[in-house]
This record gives C-alpha cells, structure tokens and sequence, in this order.
C-alpha cells in the first residue's frame, strides 16, 4: 500500500466518521463545526479524484460561505429552544428514529449493490477514455481548461445558474426584509 | 477495485447519513445540513467520473455549478429558516404545520 492510498483512505474515513458524528451529535454547534470537518476531507477527496479546482471551490464557497451562514441562523435562533428541543431521548437507536434508520440503512445497501454489480471501472466509456488517454494526470493543469470551456462549451448552463443565482439572491432579500405592511 | 469505486462507496455512505439526518434530525439547521450532505455525495460523484473527461471536463465544471446552486439553495433556507422563528418561535419542523391566515 503506497502512502496515497493510505492517505486516501484516512480522508474517506474522516469524511464518513464526521459525517456520522453530525447524525449522532445532540449539540448543535457541535454537528455543524462536524460538518466542517466533512467539508475539509471531502475536498481532500477532490484533490485526490484530481479536481483541485473543485476543491479550492469548495473550501472558498462551503467553508467561507454556508458554514458562516448556518452559524449565524444558529446564534438569531434562540439557544434555550434548541436546547429544549433536542432533550427528547438520549440513545442514538430509539423507536422513533428505527424508521429512518431502516430506510437509510435499506438505501445503503441498494447503492453499495448497484455499484459494486455496476463494476465502474469496466464501463465502456471508461473503457474507451482510458484507452484514448482522455483520463487526467496527477501533472495535469486542469484550471486553464476549465475556464476556456466555461466560456464556451459551458456557457448556456454558466449563463442559466447565474440568473438562478441573481433569483436566489433576490429571493433571499425579500424572504429577510422587515415586514412593515401586511398584504 | 479502483478509485473510482472507493469514491462512489464514499459518495453512497455520506448520502445515506444525510438522508438519516433528513429523517430525524427536529431542528431545521440539522436538516438543511442533511441535504448539504446529500449534495456533496453528488458532487463527489461528478467529480469522480469527471476525472475520465480530460477532453471537456464536464465533470468538473458541473460540479462547481452544484457548488454554486447548493450554495443559493442553503442562504434561501437560512433566511426561511429565521422567518419560521420569527414566526413561530421555534425551527422544529414538525411544529411548523400553519399556512398563511
């Protein structure tokens, strides 16, 4: 086993364990700062799929962006109702979560069979790309690429999420405003 | 099995933990960071099969779109979220169960 692998091992242990700490954690503050943790391993992961671009995204727009936001909706929503909230039973397997587990656990199980049955890396597409040598390298510079087929290839659906973002934006201002007239 | 394969287990074990936490998680924060989780299952999907797309790299640059969209999608339900208190006094989502009047 070289270091890689053990390295990306490592980074998918973490990102499942973290991943499950949030599920299991009763504190708040504590799944979310989890959830950190999840987001730094699972960019780890992208650099290993060679996509550090996606990466570096990531980080920037996840770590900068929604964690910050979700712990400012965590402090302008009262601590004491949260608190009171989630007293309700102390086990992580209780009769009142053995439905979702049961469905979450179901749905594992179909996934991990379809991949395994799928066999991803004798599909013909893959198949084909390997052969061609359309696959990325470790010493591939990707970035250059990225940004040519972003204004290109790509740009009807760059276009699209743009407007989609103008509309969120909006959306979310007028969701937050103070409500001074009742319609 | 490659890499491939270990990042799709990957991407199936971090979905189902975020539909557990969907499930039964009462706190609408626990819940939008469930589907933040789903999500990212994805776009490690994406990113993985991206990797054998060097020609376009359609993988990848989906993958930043999701990045964009889940980003949109969770400042909407945080500001959601803090009009539910407002209204309600409380974000259990179980509780929220009055339309408008």
């Amino acid at each position: 086993m070289s270091i890689e692998q053990v390295v990306f091992f490592v980074l998918g242990f973490v990102v499942l364990a973290s991943a499950l700490t949030v599920a299991a954690s009763k504190n708040l503050v504590r799944s979310i700062f989890m959830f950190f943790v999840t987001l730094f391993a699972l960019a780890g992961l992208y650099v290993f799929a060679l996509a550090d671009f996606v990466a570096i995204t990531q980080i920037v727009i996840y770590v900068g962006g929604v964690l910050v936001l979700m712990l400012f909706a965590f402090m302008l929503t009262n601590k004491e109702v949260l608190n009171n909230l989630q007293k309700s039973d102390g086990r992580f397997i209780s009769f009142r979560k053995l439905p979702a587990l049961l469905v979450s656990a179901l749905f594992l199980l179909i996934l991990v069979n379809v991949i395994i049955k799928a066999r991803p890396d004798s599909l013909a597409w893959i198949q084909a790309s390997a052969q061609n040598a359309n696959v990325i390298q470790a010493t591939d510079n990707m970035v250059p690429n990225i940004g040519v087929g972003l204004m290109t290839r790509y740009l009807l659906p760059f276009e699209a999420v743009s407007i989609f973002l103008m509309m969120a934006l909006i959306g979310a201002a007028h969701l937050a405003r103070k409500e001074e007239h009742k319609f | 099995m490659s890499m491939l394969t270990y990042l799709l287990l990957i991407g199936a074990g971090l979905f189902c933990i975020g539909l557990y936490i969907v499930l039964v998680k009462r706190n609408a924060i626990q819940v939008l960071i469930g589907i933040e989780l789903i999500l990212n299952a994805a776009i490690l999907n994406l990113v993985a099969f991206g990797k054998y797309d060097k020609l376009y790299n359609g993988g990848q640059t989906f993958a930043l779109f999701a990045i964009v969209l889940a980003g949109a999608a969770s400042a909407v339900a945080l500001a959601i979220i803090l009009n539910v208190y407002k209204q309600y006094k409380t974000i259990d989502p179980n509780a929220v169960d009055q339309l408008k009047d």
